[in-house]
């Protein structure tokens, strides 16, 4: 057991306690305990892609998704100011159902998963050798302005569309002018 | 230089997005769907940046800058669709939300 596996266990317990406390309903019954739980999903995954060697998504998920995101649920939270009925109640639907029907599924799968399909991938000598600029600005930076272009001028355009599509969906219709 | 198999990282991915695919499926707060929603993109992020490790390209990278991107814009606008739903309907419950129009 070498310092890497302590840390990639404490992080991987972290961040799935975190997403199980979004999802199950006693804990992510109070939306704003369900989005301090996404935090601690959201950092450890950071801490995680450290592991990764990338370097640059891990600080890309602490300013978007701990930063923006986050900043983002919680004030709607704040803003929308829940009664206390519309947090309680809790029925049996049909989709419940279907919900663990989905979750004894993926266990399944995940069951597959670990005794064929991730045979090749379980040795660590297997990874191919990386560089230390691996994950870094320029090895990323350079992708996504010559392979990924198109995609990166796409996504500039998909932001500007979604800007525009909240401030348009949000809008008070009662208002008057705007 | 690294000594946690690629394989593990894969079946803590394959968890978030099988906890988040639960969440979306089960959940009845508009808020608590999109967080859900979040948690299956993280996973899927996990798994790219996995795989991207293992064949020591870092062009996965770049596919997983964009699906942050992606999931920026879906959660701007699913939260003013929160907003607008509150505004109709008193509530983010997402079992009262029967009607396309009125």
């Amino acid at each position: 057991m070498t310092a890497e596996f302590v840390v990639f266990w404490i992080l991987a317990v972290a961040s799935v306690a975190g997403a199980l406390a979004v999802v199950l309903p006693p804990f992510g019954r109070n939306p704003l305990h369900a989005a301090i739980a996404l935090l601690i999903t959201f950092t450890c995954l950071a801490g995680l892609m450290v592991l990764l060697s990338a370097h640059l998504v891990a600080v890309l998920q602490i300013l978007v998704y701990a930063g923006a995101v986050m900043v983002l649920f919680t004030f709607v939270v704040m803003m929308l100011n829940l009664r206390r009925q519309d947090l309680a109640g809790f029925r049996i639907t049909a989709w419940k159902v279907v919900g663990v029907i989905a979750l004894v599924a993926l266990s399944v799968k995940i069951g597959i998963l670990l005794v064929a399909g991730l045979s090749g991938f379980d040795n660590v000598s297997a990874s191919a050798p990386i560089t230390n600029d691996f994950g870094g600005i320029r090895t990323v930076g350079r992708s996504l302005l010559t392979t990924y272009l198109v995609p990166f001028e796409a996504t500039s355009l998909l932001l500007l569309v979604a800007i525009v599509g909240a401030l348009i969906v949000a809008r008070r219709r009662d208002g008057g002018a705007s | 230089m690294m000594d946690v198999p690629v394989s593990w990282y894969l079946i803590l991915a394959v968890t978030l997005f099988g906890i988040g695919t639960v969440g979306v499926l089960t959940r009845r707060n508009l808020l608590v769907v999109l967080m859900s929603l979040e948690i299956m993109l993280n996973g899927v992020n996990l798994a790219i940046l996995a795989f991207a490790r293992h064949h020591g390209d870092a062009q996965g990278q770049a596919a997983v800058f964009i699906v942050m991107a992606v999931a920026a814009a879906e959660v701007a606008v699913g939260l003013a669709l929160a907003i607008a739903l509150f505004r109709h309907e008193g509530s983010v419950d997402l079992d009262r939300a029967t009607r396309m129009k009125g």
